[in-house]
């Protein structure tokens, strides 16, 4: 081939290449052919949104961190994070933070290395406590012969999250049965009340009589649900109160019910059901399907899209489809499995999948009330966020430490007893009685 | 001459440039000196108008205790007021930065971890009354550093800290040093 023809194909091929990874980069919404590597499991349903992280092309360390502060701040509020940013900043730590730079998420939890990411998505070697707390032995009998790499893997201690697990909590909920006696009254949600309603409706008094006469069967679910009992007509949900006229809305999706339920949207997007929906996306992804995820899912669920209506069942909106069946239609793994033969689901007022992993919680900026937390992993990883949001509720801490940290327990779903039993009670208890302590921790904390 | 006086103006202009430069800067020491007068009217304020005052000892409005979160009328303990507050400084300023250490902590990562920390750590507790203040490298920056002694003002301190399980030392009494404020300035 002559010089100059090869040279031509060349420069071609180059300008070609140049103008696709260009097109990719500035223009097009598939940026796939960026993407380094798979992300951990809570990112990869959003790691097509790639600016919501990485906001600037050359934006470096402060700009991821300012992005997982702005998901996961809130969370490590609640959290009474143990290891926060500002426990690293002062100089004095300079040489720890040459080995590990505590001060960003990304320096424990390095993105897009699925290969190399353990569980709680730590990307560092196991023993990481080690860097600071090497003394801990001396210092501790019971911690002596202690590998690190068992601090935050064996049911005692969390890198963020300790509030089940510090030693005064444990020693103050020690000595409990495995089930307690008088379990804490039960808590009752909130129902939504932005809509103000004060009287139930029928089809009979509906404002939407057009839409009546055309969905019998719809409106005969709708006439036996919470909604009709609340007053809520159908044009409450199905016209778009932004638009001019209130448009008529034929699927109604989270956006809309987000008018009442704030609490319950504002949780469906943080998890993992609904984060692909999040309003702080940088750009608008479909909504989740099983097809999309990693856990063992039923076949046939594989296309199902997760929105509101696809556990609450729209129309019929029943609470107890929602609680279990709804999971159950979707989750194929071995907990899930278990879940109906289980001890849980078969108590006289069943603790249903939702009632672990969408607890009743306190509802922020109200007086007191209680609302289902929508946000499916705001307490699972790790499973000792269950500990006071939900277990406590009905067992003793040593018998939930013991089960939380009994992996085949959890695959049966909880038929059967622990055959781990975690020591951190016993030593709390065997230090408190080793050292002078005369005033008594309090009774609960 | 007209040279002459060019280069005495321009020897005026930088003799004056330099002097202004002088005038511009804070002694080190009186910096660290200033910060810790507030820190430490700050600490002794809350400690008696808020803690003694509304406490179980006072008013009993409030609970003062290591747990304070977990505790609905639950408030911060002195110290971890003032660890509080360093922490809030540290997200707004990195002009300086102060700790609260001793060398007998209850939590060990409030032990000195610089050499210069245990120096001055140590003097403070050998020479009540005195501060102490040094230079430093940490992370490839120097900094001026100052270590003023932390006393126990009220029983409250001293009942606190020799009944802790996790207390090295059982014996402080009121008007002793248990610890330093540590403040740093870099250079």
């Amino acid at each position: 081939m002559k010089q100059p023809v090869a040279w031509s194909i060349w420069i071609l091929l180059t300008a070609t290449a140049g103008g696709l990874v260009a097109h990719t980069m500035v223009k097009s919404d598939d940026k796939s052919l960026f993407v380094i590597g798979p992300a951990s499991h809570g990112h990869y349903q959003i790691e097509m949104a790639c600016t919501t992280c990485h906001r600037e092309p050359f934006g470096g360390d402060a700009i991821l961190q300012e992005a997982c502060t702005q998901c996961h701040r809130e969370e490590l509020r609640e959290a009474h994070d143990s290891h926060p940013k500002s426990k690293f900043t002062d100089p004095r730590n300079a040489d720890r933070l040459s080995v590990i730079d505590a001060r960003l998420c990304i320096s424990c939890h390095t993105e897009h290395q699925l290969e190399y990411t353990q569980s709680m998505g730590v990307t560092l070697p196991n023993d990481f406590c080690f860097h600071c707390h090497v003394e801990l032995g001396e210092e501790r009998a019971s911690h002596k012969d202690l590998n690190f790499d068992t601090c935050a893997s064996a049911g005692c201690h969390n890198y963020h999250d300790n509030r089940a697990l510090y030693e005064d909590f444990l020693l103050a909920n020690a000595h409990q049965n495995w089930l307690l006696e008088n379990p804490p009254a039960e808590k009752s949600p909130r129902l939504s009340s932005t809509l103000k309603k004060t009287a139930s409706i029928t089809a009979e008094n509906s404002q939407s009589p057009e839409k009546i006469a055309l969905y019998p069967a719809e409106t005969d679910e709708w006439q036996h649900s919470s909604h009709a009992r609340a007053g809520v007509d159908c044009k409450d949900c199905h016209t778009d109160k932004k638009v001019a006229g209130n448009a008529w809305i034929d699927k109604p999706d989270h956006q809309q019910c987000r008018y009442c339920h704030e609490h319950e949207a504002g949780g469906f997007t943080q998890g993992k059901h609904g984060m692909r929906l999040s309003a702080q996306l940088s750009q608008t992804l479909s909504p989740m399907t099983p097809g999309q995820a990693r856990l063992p899912f039923h076949a046939e669920a594989r296309s199902v899209e997760l929105t509101c209506n696809t556990c609450h069942a729209a129309h019929t909106f029943s609470p107890e489809h929602a609680a279990v069946h709804a999971c159950l239609n979707c989750h194929n793994d071995e907990h899930s499995q278990h879940y109906l033969t289980s001890p849980h689901a078969n108590l006289e007022s069943a603790l249903t999948c939702a009632g672990c992993h969408m607890p009743l919680v306190p509802a922020s900026g109200t007086d007191g009330a209680w609302v289902v937390q929508h946000n499916q992993n705001w307490n699972l990883r790790p499973n000792e966020k269950m500990i006071r949001s939900v277990c406590l509720d009905c067992h003793g801490l040593q018998f939930t430490l013991d089960a939380l940290a009994d992996r085949d327990l959890i695959r049966r779903n909880f038929s059967g007893r622990p055959e781990i039993a975690i020591p951190s009670i016993d030593w709390a208890l065997k230090r408190q009685m080793e050292t002078a302590t005369p005033k008594p921790p309090e009774p609960s904390l | 001459m007209k040279v002459t006086t060019i280069a005495i103006l321009l020897s005026s202009l930088a003799l004056l440039s330099c002097s202004e430069e002088k005038s511009a800067g804070i002694d080190p020491k009186i910096h660290t000196d200033s910060l810790f007068a507030v820190m430490k009217a700050d600490r002794t304020n809350y400690t008696k108008l808020v803690v003694e005052r509304l406490g179980p000892k006072g008013a009993g409005a409030i609970q003062p205790d290591e747990h304070w979160k977990e505790i609905a009328n639950g408030a911060p303990l002195p110290a971890q007021m003032f660890r509080a507050g360093a922490e809030a400084v540290a997200e707004m300023t990195s002009t300086f930065t102060y700790s609260l250490q001793s060398i007998w902590p209850i939590n060990k990562q409030n032990a000195p971890r610089t050499k210069l920390e245990k120096e001055g750590l140590e003097f403070v507790a050998n020479n009540p009354g005195d501060n102490f203040y040094g230079e430093e490298t940490l992370g490839g920056v120097k900094y001026f550093t100052a270590v003023y002694p932390d006393v126990a003002v009220t029983a409250a301190c001293v009942t606190c800290h020799n009944e802790h399980k996790d207390s090295p030392k059982t014996d402080f009494k009121i008007g002793e040093v248990m610890g330093g404020v540590v403040i740093r300035v870099p250079l």
